[in-house]
């Protein structure tokens, strides 16, 4: 028991507390019942200790367990999943590991960064920006067809790094007074959001959303700024 | 048509050499001595197999075993890792030394390999920056790689090739056309 208690309290993870990238940290870390202390890193003054744990990107998340760092959040993931087996994210099966790899892939390859670009920005653009936002989630919402999670029965590896959707979606269409994900339009999708937002450990994490709407709308003022005609 | 649908394992991919992520996923086939049956695609005239293995993003590679395709090198060559398990191995049992493969291996994505393709693609100006750009990440890599690997033949430290010779391999064999390409 000592040894695990020990084991238990060297894992830090460094984080900003809007991250979305640290959420799915905390979600997995939770998840799998592994205590952990967290480190809130200011990004316009960041600590020593993690540019010296992520010397190469210093950018939060950063993992550090026994002293030794790991850093990129879906680097973190697999980490986490093959060091602590409890509750795993992952099937056994090969094939199913790597679909859940892939969606997660698309989650932050096109599904965030089609929605941020959405959320910053306005009139025609914006409109066009929901329209490439809508084509990549229609794919998520085929991949639910017969699926309470895209993990199946439990929630997954692609499940976690999808999850910001949940809660950030809703952020982001407030923020930018828009709707990306109508429930007429995206049944499967509505209910996974519902379903994953409600669940235990994910409920209980969610960042304060008043907060989060204000950090957002001053992105998005100072990014509308930057991209009108000077 | 019907031939190669009847094959267990199956590969598209384009042949030319610009394709490292193609070369990637063959070389780790190659490496492990799997049989494969390679099946190449005109990117400008897609075939109906890929439209159908590969929905969401049309691209190549994708291996195709047992009926049930998977796209995205990376993810290709985890899988090639987990599903046979001849040697070499890929990558290294620890963990944590999986993360330093996993990691490096994005960063030579990531980084390397988008702003060489950068370099190669773009003229004057945004040319010169993306080789400035290049330069700066190499060295990035070369300290990585002497701090975290120990600076060795291998990254794995073992003979045999890993994850990162591999990618390293593909994505700097084709080195040499790109010079030559974009002078």
């Amino acid at each position: 028991m000592e040894t695990h208690s020990k084991k238990m309290a060297e894992v830090k993870l460094f984080r900003t507390w809007s991250s979305v990238f640290a959420l799915r940290i905390v979600w997995a870390l939770k998840l799998k019942d592994v205590q952990y202390d967290t480190i809130f890193e200011d990004l316009s003054n960041k600590s020593p200790l993690l540019l010296q744990y992520n010397p190469v990107h210093k950018k939060v998340p950063v993992l550090v367990h026994n002293g030794k760092s790991v850093a990129e959040s879906l680097v973190i993931l697999e980490y986490i999943e093959e060091t602590w087996k409890q509750n795993p994210l992952l099937s056994e099966d090969p094939h199913e590991r790597a679909v859940a790899r892939f969606w997660a892939k698309f989650g932050d390859e096109k599904v965030l960064p089609s929605i941020w670009e959405a959320c910053n920005s306005e009139g025609k653009e914006q409109e066009e920006g929901i329209v490439k936002a809508k084509e990549n989630l229609k794919y998520l919402e085929e991949e639910l067809k017969g699926k309470k999670f895209f993990g199946g029965e439990h929630i997954g590896f692609a499940d976690i790094a999808l999850g910001w959707l949940a809660e950030y979606k809703n952020v982001f269409e407030e923020v930018a007074s828009m709707k990306v994900i109508a429930e007429d339009e995206f049944p499967l999708l509505s209910e996974w959001k519902r379903t994953f937002a409600d669940a235990p450990i994910i409920k209980e994490n969610w960042p304060p959303r008043d907060k989060l709407v204000t950090r957002y709308q001053a992105f998005r003022e100072t990014n509308l700024l930057n991209k009108a005609p000077k | 048509m019907r031939k190669f649908i009847t094959h267990k394992y199956l590969f598209l991919s384009i042949s030319y050499f610009d394709c490292a992520y193609s070369k990637r996923v063959e070389l780790a086939l190659r490496l492990k001595s799997i049989p494969y049956e390679y099946m190449e695609e005109d990117l400008s005239n897609k075939s109906q197999l890929l439209l159908e293995y590969n929905p969401v993003h049309k691209k190549v590679p994708v291996l195709i075993h047992n009926g049930k395709p998977i796209s995205e090198s990376h993810i290709i060559l985890e899988y090639i890792e987990e599903t046979w398990k001849t040697a070499p191995k890929l990558l290294p049992e620890d963990p944590y030394e999986r993360a330093k493969v996993r990691f490096w291996g994005s960063f030579i994505q990531q980084q390397l390999f988008e702003s060489i393709l950068k370099l190669v693609t773009r003229h004057g100006e945004a040319q010169e920056k993306a080789a400035t750009e290049v330069i700066e990440r190499q060295g990035v890599f070369e300290e990585g790689m002497k701090k975290y690997f120990g600076g060795g033949a291998s990254f794995t430290n073992e003979k045999n090739w890993g994850l990162l010779d591999i990618l390293m391999g593909s994505t700097f064999g084709a080195y040499e056309v790109h010079e030559e390409t974009s002078n």
